[in-house]
């Protein structure tokens, strides 16, 4: 099938496939999947731009569906979800910046490319450890989300590195604020907007989600539950995703009838993925995660062996 | 395997298959119907395309998601009888 917009000629079909794995992957991890869906874009004669841009036009319908999905389930923190825009979008813009000034400085993304391997890396075996030791201590590994009457979900999401979010949410820089939702009384809004910049930095650096470093962020740092984040986390990315799309398309860089094809197959590959949540416990799901910020250091590396920052 | 989870993937499968058939009718409603006039609008004026994309992109997210909703609290009700 020929694109008019981006001249590629395409096989529906195989839009579809790949639409249908992503989304499988962003239902049930919260993640825009752009790792997997940029490389296989490109492999089919999709313009570089064109990747960028119509991948970030697809993942708005895949998150809204996903998103939806997560809604009823009671898997969607509104309030956190529209404080973090603000941190991504800012975060995205700065992430953007340091590459243009990365590209008039000789070998810096060497140094910066390899930083973010070790943190990914660390986060890579950090989420191993932090899940193993859970499901050894709790055997909540298959325990649904479902909560009893009255009792909140973060109740039955234990994690073994708990402490690491009462210390965050004890830091003592106003304005702070509440999330019922999630079942945090008492957090900074600095902490919450850091976060959010730290996912939308990498994302305006590495292009796409970047939901393999924001993903781990609100679980560890801010202590979010697991199926709350997930949910949380993909209403979030159909706000920057939207904005995406606008000025990418703006530019002239959105084949949206590709989109629009890729997420026929999207579409119900996120339902399957955000229905499957229901049946994993958070331990699990973070488990299952682990191999997502392997991915994105495989994405640095090409990057580095290409010679240029990977985007 | 328990009954409730039992029950929950039947359930699941039919909305799958629902889901399914209204993709596949509207992936061709896409093919026939706007692939020329979205061309054109890209190449007519670009701001206005920027906006129909994001329209067409977010309407068809929740378009196919509440037909869905809607034809699974039609089926489910049905399945719980059994």
């Amino acid at each position: 099938m020929n694109f008019l917009i981006s001249g590629a000629h395409i096989s529906p079909i195989y839009l579809m496939g790949v639409g249908f794995i992503v989304g499988l992957l962003g239902g049930f991890f919260g993640v825009g999947g752009s790792f997997l869906a940029g490389p296989a874009l490109y492999a089919v004669g999709v313009p570089m731009n064109f990747v960028v841009g119509t991948d970030l036009a697809h993942i708005v319908g895949k998150s809204i569906v996903a998103a939806r999905k997560h809604r009823a389930l009671g898997n969607i923190d509104l309030k956190l979800g529209f404080i973090m825009v603000i941190g991504t979008i800012a975060g995205v813009e700065a992430g953007a910046q340091v590459i243009q000034w990365l590209k008039r400085t000789a070998h810096i993304d060497f140094a910066v490319g390899i930083t973010f391997i070790v943190v990914l890396l660390a986060i890579s075996g950090f989420m191993t450890w932090e899940s193993i030791k859970t499901i050894r201590l709790h055997g909540h590994g298959k325990s649904p989300t479902k909560s009893r009457r009255g009792e909140h979900p973060s109740k039955r999401d234990p994690s073994a590195a708990a402490h690491i979010a009462r210390f965050i949410h004890r830091i003592g820089v106003p304005p702070y604020i509440s999330l019922p939702v999630s079942g945090i009384e008492r957090i900074s809004l600095w902490a919450i907007l850091f976060v959010a910049f730290i996912g939308g930095f990498f994302s305006g650096f590495l292009g796409g989600g970047a939901g393999y470093i924001r993903m781990p962020c609100l679980i560890y740092l801010l202590g979010i539950p697991t199926h709350i984040a997930v949910g949380t986390d993909l209403f979030e990315i159909i706000i920057s995703a939207g904005y995406g799309t606008i000025t990418h398309a703006l530019k002239g860089n959105v084949d949206i009838l590709i989109a629009l094809v890729m997420h026929t197959g999207a579409a119900i590959g996120a339902q399957i993925g955000a229905t499957l949540t229901q049946f994993f416990g958070g331990p699990r799901i973070r488990l299952a995660f682990i191999p997502l910020p392997i991915i994105g250091i495989i994405i640095i590396i090409h990057g580095l062996l290409a010679a240029h920052p990977a985007k | 395997m328990n009954r409730d989870v039992k029950g929950s993937l039947k359930s699941f499968l039919v909305e799958l298959l629902v889901y399914s058939a209204l993709v596949v009718g509207y992936f061709f409603l896409i093919l026939h119907f706007l692939a020329d006039w979205i061309a054109q609008l890209y190449q007519g004026d670009r701001r206005i395309y920027a906006f129909v994309a994001l329209a067409l992109i977010v309407g068809q997210g929740i378009a196919l998601e509440l037909l869905t909703s809607a034809l699974f609290a039609l089926i489910k009700p049905r399945m719980d009888e059994r």
